[in-house]
């Protein structure tokens, strides 16, 4: 069987920098992976590579068997693989619902209409029910510039979700939110990501929302992969705690 | 949500100018019709700001637009109102539609850079064919409308007032829509994130490409108004002043709102018209003035007013929701 995401072989250098090493692995649809690392593993550039915002240097990414690695972040996105961002990637002067609605533009497989508009009413419907999914339906007709940044979070989320994506990709969806609410924050992004994206590849530092949600996870090392395997095995590895996770758990 | 007039009801606010002309004094006529021509280049230029970036040179498709009507007109003896409007609309919407996807790659400085150098261009090859009267220009006939010739001068400034009234004011009912939709929403989207905008499968090239079109198609439509108001054309359609003049508008207007264009045109008319009987010889010097106060005290331009209002008015009516923590944006 075809895995949804297979890659082989990538590199990146940036000058002496090596942020991805002949990186190769499959990832299967349906699973939950976590990819962990300090700063600078390569983590990050692994998803700019897989989204069409870096070109490897070397190397293939294939989604269903398709090659992705010299298309852009735009026909990568219509190919079916989303991104959420570490510093949330909005229209700061737009509303929650506006944000979500050029999403809903860009989801749709013909070209941007003229005259159709924006905030039509089947549109409206679908955001805010997007919205309430992520509990945040209250705040749909506020600008952004006006929203906290656990809010703004979820929203880039959200907008990554109007694909319906094959793979969903989250960069540190729990950055920025408080110990005591990181799981509330997680719970819900499980909760409104399931209906639409089975797939789904997010980074993360901590190790406890790592073992309670990834089903696999890649640990990443000076852009290589470490380890690859169960949460509680890789958590486990004497490698990951000593290059990678500093002894936590 | 439903925002603004419904566009019946600016197609009727659009027919009660056009009859205003009526009442209005003569000399009032070639004023209005002027601020009129202004207003639909300017509005070109919001259009285009929506997405970020502003055209120093809205002069080239000005030129390109009047040049064409006059050519058109003094080989094929067009003279219909209507229709040289139409020839000046679309051999600038052409030439956007050459120039834009070129220009789309770049933003900020380097976009508006680029056009006024591309209008400078222009207007250096102009002064220099003599075949099209190198700096003086060359003159064009009176225009007609569906066949009726106007000997009376004041039936003349008003069909052109009426038709440029007309014109203008569809174009602003056309630019509403075109704000309230997907590609007006996608502009601003693009305005201020683009790379963003580019993950969400829209090509923000694209985007920039037709509004810039757009902006041409609304330029060379008023080239055309500026030639059939002087009956003369000359390289100084294309120069940087007179681009200046049109985002002095656009900036005065802001990018918010359409009525706003129309508004701030007026004003400019006005107040270059009464500073320029009183003052004469130091009229720009309260031009710039007019300028600072309103990007001093409005510096999202006079549409800001009422757009302000208006969120207010939302926010009051969607009434206390759940507390948002303020922060800046990131």
């Amino acid at each position: 069987m075809t895995p949804l995401l297979s890659v082989r072989g990538l590199e990146k250098r940036f000058g002496a920098v090596i942020a991805a090493d002949a990186l190769t692995l499959d990832i299967a649809a349906g699973q939950k992976v976590s990819l962990i690392g300090a700063n600078g593993a390569g983590k990050t550039t692994f998803v700019n590579m897989v989204t069409g915002y870096l070109k490897p240097d070397s190397g293939s990414v294939a989604l269903d068997g398709v090659d992705i690695g010299k298309r852009s972040p735009r026909n990568v996105a219509q190919l079916g693989i989303s991104r959420s961002f570490q510093i949330p990637q909005l229209f700061i002067e737009l509303t929650a619902a506006e944000n979500l609605s050029v999403a809903v533009s860009g989801a749709r497989t013909h070209g941007l209409s003229f005259h159709s508009p924006a905030e039509g009413q089947g549109r409206r419907e679908k955001v805010l029910e997007l919205l309430e999914r992520f509990g945040l339906g209250d705040l749909a007709d506020r600008p952004i510039s006006e929203l906290a940044g656990g809010v703004r979070k979820l929203i880039d989320i959200a907008m990554a979700l109007v694909r319906r994506p094959k793979l969903l990709l989250l960069d540190e969806p729990t950055s920025g939110v408080s110990a005591e609410e990181k799981f509330v924050t997680m719970d819900r992004v499980i909760h409104a990501v399931a209906p639409d994206a089975a797939t789904l590849v997010f980074v993360e530092h901590d190790m406890e929302i790592v073992s309670r949600y990834a089903d696999r996870v890649l640990a990443f090392y000076q852009g290589r992969i470490l380890a690859d395997g169960d949460p509680s095995e890789v958590l486990k590895d004497s490698e990951v705690r000593r290059y990678v996770t500093g002894g936590a758990r | 949500m439903k925002r603004g007039l419904h566009p019946v009801v600016m197609i009727l606010l659009v027919a009660a100018a056009a009859l205003f002309g009526r009442l209005l004094p003569t000399w009032t006529l070639s004023l209005a019709t002027i601020a009129a021509s202004n207003a639909l280049i300017a509005l070109g230029i919001v259009v285009l700001a929506r997405t970020g970036n502003v055209s120093f040179g809205q002069g080239l498709f000005y030129a390109a637009g009047g040049y064409g009507v006059a050519l058109i007109a003094n080989a094929w003896g067009i003279t219909d109102a209507l229709a040289q409007m139409l020839i000046g609309a679309v051999c600038a919407g052409l030439l956007g539609l050459v120039i834009g996807p070129l220009l789309a790659r770049y933003t900020g400085i380097f976009f508006g850079m680029l056009t006024l150098a591309l209008s400078m261009v222009l207007y250096g090859a102009l002064v220099k064919t003599t075949a099209l009267g190198g700096s003086d220009g060359f003159n064009i006939g009176r225009p007609t409308l569906f066949g009726m010739v106007f000997t009376d001068t004041r039936e003349a400034d008003f069909m052109l007032y009426a038709v440029s009234v007309v014109t203008t004011g569809l174009a602003g009912v056309a630019a509403t829509i075109l704000f309230r939709s997907e590609l007006g929403l996608a502009s601003l989207a693009v305005r201020e994130n683009n790379l963003r905008v580019e993950y969400l499968g829209i090509s923000s090239n694209r985007v920039i490409t037709i509004n810039f079109a757009i902006a041409a198609v609304f330029a060379g439509a008023s080239g055309a108004f500026a030639l059939m108001a002087q009956r003369h054309i000359d390289p100084q359609f294309a120069y940087w002043t007179t681009s200046g003049e049109f985002v002095f508008v656009a900036v005065l207007a802001g990018y918010q709102s359409v009525a706003a264009v129309f508004v701030a045109s007026i004003a400019l008319e006005l107040v270059r018209s009464f500073s320029n009987l009183y003052l004469p010889n130091t009229w720009q010097l309260v031009l710039g003035v007019f300028l600072l106060g309103v990007i001093l005290f409005l510096p999202r331009g006079i549409g800001s007013l009422w757009i302000r209002q208006r969120r207010k008015r939302i926010e009051r009516a969607s009434g206390p929701t759940v507390t948002i923590q303020n922060e800046a944006a990131q």
